[in-house]
């Protein structure tokens, strides 16, 4: 079992469970799962309102 | 952190992670906060505070976590001064999400939406950054300032909750609306705040 490389020195030394991801839970995901992800990513995808580029040009005068 | 000053070159790679993480940003707080509106002026808020700690940046992580801090520690306070009231966000389309094969009525992801907004905030804030986010619990954790064993109990709790609702087509017309239940969710606030989140999980 490689997936236990000591990447992350914390982790070797605790000797507990090893790391756990959200993805090791997908086979056991209910239906509606992915609605959570499509909520979100539907919101990543949105182009970027202008009063955001205004606010992020506007950040370099801030100091 | 060396230097208490950034170079120009730090300064502009900052900027444009910043701005790298700004869709994510907004796709955190329209779940935590529900209405579009009132989400975009918390990611405003956020980026304007990240600009202002950014000496406090270490260069190389993760800039989608540091932000994700700032802007749940603002919506938390933001709650508490009752800005917030998980209001429901009448614009999301009314798109079919499943497709029972039985008799039941498909479960829409309007559905999905407000029966995210009747979780209780630290269980929401939970299942959207490791359901939704893509963040490890470990990563999830960090974020939020608490152990990962509550993470784990809080993102189980939260699916319990979302299962419940959505298999039994038992959801809410309105999340808080009422005195009782918005004191509730202000008193978890504080504990959630004050990092005692984790003892009741």
């Amino acid at each position: 079992m490689n997936s236990d490389t000591p990447k992350n020195p914390q982790r070797s030394s605790a000797g507990g469970p090893p790391p756990t991801s959200a993805a090791q839970d997908k086979a056991s995901e209910p239906d509606w799962a992915n609605g959570l992800r499509q909520l979100y990513d539907e919101v990543v995808e949105e182009p970027l309102p202008d009063s955001f580029r205004n606010l992020l040009a506007q950040l370099d005068s801030k100091d | 952190m060396s230097d208490a000053k950034r170079t120009a070159a730090e300064k502009a790679d900052f900027k444009r992670e910043l701005t790298e993480v700004v869709p994510h940003l907004r796709a955190f707080a329209r779940g935590l906060c529900g209405r579009a509106d009132m989400a975009d002026d918390l990611v405003q808020e956020t980026l304007l505070k990240a600009w202002a700690a950014q000496e406090r940046f270490q260069p190389g992580t993760s800039m989608r976590a540091w932000t994700f801090v700032i802007l749940r520690n603002a919506y938390l306070t933001d709650m508490r001064r009752n800005r917030f009231r998980g209001e429901y966000d009448e614009t999301v389309a009314e798109r079919v999400l499943t497709a029972p094969a039985g008799q039941e009525e498909p479960i829409h992801l309007s559905d999905m939406h407000r029966a995210l907004l009747t979780l209780p905030p630290e269980r929401r804030e939970a299942l959207l950054l490791v359901g939704a986010g893509g963040f490890s619990y470990e990563e999830a954790a960090t974020i939020c300032g608490c152990a990962v064993g509550t993470i784990k109990s809080r993102v189980g709790r939260a699916r319990a909750a979302l299962n419940s609702m959505l298999s039994e087509g038992n959801i809410p017309q309105r999340s808080i609306d009422d005195h009782g239940a918005h004191r509730a969710i202000l008193e978890e606030l504080d504990e959630v705040a004050a990092g005692q989140g984790g003892s009741r999980a």
